[in-house]
């Protein structure tokens, strides 16, 4: 897929008064909401605000779910999940190549890990990998696909700090090459600011926030003109510095 | 950890000092060589210690070395090794049987929810009744032969199999579940690639329980009706108290059970080798 500039234009995805309710109480409340092609996004939002469920309605994976409204989303989706999901009975050159098919396969799968930095790691079983190799192999697995979107639901959640911020810049450095589309879920702030290009902020079932984060990349942490960012999204979400 | 020689170097020493906590581990640690041999040859070892001394009755528990004798007559004598052959071939055509019965019905019944309505209710009421209870039906049925003593022994194999692989099948997790439909696999890859190797650890469960149930069907079927068989040879012993051919009989019995049981555990460690568990 080459890029065209027309493509920025045209949506990956589009949501119109999508609503999602469980047992009668509606956690997703008629979201319109476009994500454009290739553009990085962030989705925050306090537990339990509805943020997986918006996710997974977007996947396609909320077959039991109540709900209605209009969901145009591309055919190559992948999403990463907390868990790093990787089959234990598989190799992980095995579990990256899972669903693919094609003489190239294998060829597109030793290269996806190479750009994750697995390479001579194939032939070892996801029981051998640490948790951070463990994600990065997923994350191998979701871009060999070469999805439009990429969904991502607390991908660093269960990493530890400083293996996160490995992976934020192996993220931003994934994206810049193959330019999905990505909606990231996080509860972290910090994260959401450094990596994304737009940070949402779900509220009561809508989008309370839809802020464009205009800095160069890579990010500090303690990019000072960050932090007004910082405090409007805390704010957003009901916090104040000082609390 | 008690370096007393003279010439030990003093620079290591306050390396060999420090006292780091270790945590203690849980796993049961190194596996001891032939460990699994240890206990039965000591057991072999009192046996033949005791009836060395005079301390065992020779007509209740003869000697290691009289049943070894009486082994070595009932082989040259042709009829050991055709008994053997009867009862491995009964007990390898019904454990066959059953293991496939098994298979089948615990995929259908897993995989669909048609089969599952269908078979896994009565499975479930042929497991309530003892199957050992079914034989004068299947005597009545079947006739005395060996097809009723065939049928006996599978499906007192297909139970144990049925239920732990069908309980693996459809406990798969729903993760990954989520995953093939992320990943776009299409059914009858899902099934191949994460419901069935998913499914493997239970099988082997079942597989096992098997095993040991088509020596121990073996067993009763062939003390209480047969004419031929290691069963039959040791009901006759009994009858004029041949203690040594019967411990021969338990000899072969044994050897039996270990070896099927060795096998399994081999091909099971074979086909599961990506699991990291206690015993690896
Ligand atoms: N399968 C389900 N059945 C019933 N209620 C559910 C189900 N899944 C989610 N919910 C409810 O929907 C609401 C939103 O859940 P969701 O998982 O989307 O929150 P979240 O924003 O992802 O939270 P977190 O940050 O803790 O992951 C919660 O109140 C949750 O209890
Ligand atoms: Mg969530």
């Amino acid at each position: 897929m080459a890029p065209h500039t027309e493509q920025l234009t045209r949506p990956a995805a589009r949501l119109r008064g999508l609503t999602r309710s469980f047992d009668g109480r509606t956690v997703l409340d008629g979201i319109d909401l476009d994500l454009p092609a290739g553009q990085f996004t962030a989705l925050l939002g306090h537990s339990g605000s509805g943020k997986s469920t918006l996710l997974r309605a977007v996947a396609g994976l909320d077959h039991k779910v109540a709900g209605s409204g209009r969901l145009d989303a591309p055919e190559r989706v992948s999403v990463v999940f907390q868990d790093s999901r990787l089959l234990p009975w598989r190799r992980v050159l095995d579990n990256v190549l899972l669903g693919l098919d094609g003489k190239d396969a294998e060829r597109k799968g030793r290269q996806a890990l190479a750009e994750v930095g697995l390479e001579g790691r194939e032939r070892a079983w996801p029981s051998e990998l640490s948790g951070g190799e463990a994600q990065r192999a997923a994350l191998a697995r979701s871009l060999v696909r070469e999805p439009e979107l990429l969904l991502a639901d607390e991908p660093f959640g269960a990493l530890d700090a400083l293996t996160r911020i490995r992976m934020h810049g192996l993220l931003r450095e994934l994206w810049k090459r193959h330019r999905p589309a990505v909606l990231l879920v996080t509860h972290d702030v910090d994260e959401a600011i450094v990596l994304a290009d737009r940070v949402l902020v779900l509220e009561k079932g809508r989008i309370g926030l839809d802020l464009t984060i205009d800095r160069p990349h890579p990010r500090s942490y303690r990019d000072p003109l960050l932090g007004e960012y910082r405090e409007r999204l805390l704010a957003a979400l009901g916090v104040t510095e000082d609390q | 950890m008690t370096a007393t020689t003279t010439t030990a170097p003093v620079v290591t020493e306050p390396r060999e000092r420090v006292r780091r906590p270790r945590r203690r581990s849980l796993s049961p640690g190194r596996r001891l060589p032939a460990a699994r041999l240890v206990g039965p040859a000591l057991l072999l070892a009192v046996w033949a210690a005791a009836s060395a001394a005079g301390r065992l009755d020779p007509g209740a528990i003869p000697a290691p070395w009289t049943v070894l004798r009486t082994a070595g007559h009932l082989w040259t004598a042709g009829t050991l090794p055709t008994d053997i052959a009867t009862s491995v071939e009964r007990a390898a055509y019904g454990f066959a049987i059953g293991l496939v019965a098994g298979v089948v019905l615990a995929l259908a019944s897993g995989l669909s929810r048609v089969g599952e309505a269908l078979i896994d209710g009565t499975v479930n009421l042929n497991r309530a009744i003892p199957t050992l209870g079914l034989i004068p039906l299947f005597i009545l049925w079947l006739g005395i032969g060996e097809a009723f003593k065939i049928a006996i022994i599978a499906i007192v194999v297909y139970v144990p199999i049925y239920l732990n692989t069908h309980a693996a099948l459809s406990g798969i997790d729903s993760r990954f579940v989520e995953l093939a439909e992320v990943q776009g696999l299409s059914r009858l890859r899902f099934v191949r690639q994460i419901v069935i190797p998913g499914a493997l650890p239970g099988f082997f469960v079942g597989l096992r329980l098997g095993v040991t149930g088509s020596w121990l069907g073996l067993v009763v079927l062939e003390q209480i009706n047969a004419t031929s068989g290691l069963g039959y040879m040791m009901f006759q012993a009994q009858n004029y108290g041949q203690s040594d051919v019967i411990l021969v009989g338990l000899l072969v019995y044994g050897v039996f059970g270990l070896v099927s049981d060795s096998a399994v555990r081999l091909i099971e460690r074979r086909v599961l080798s990506w699991r990291r568990t206690l015993s690896s």
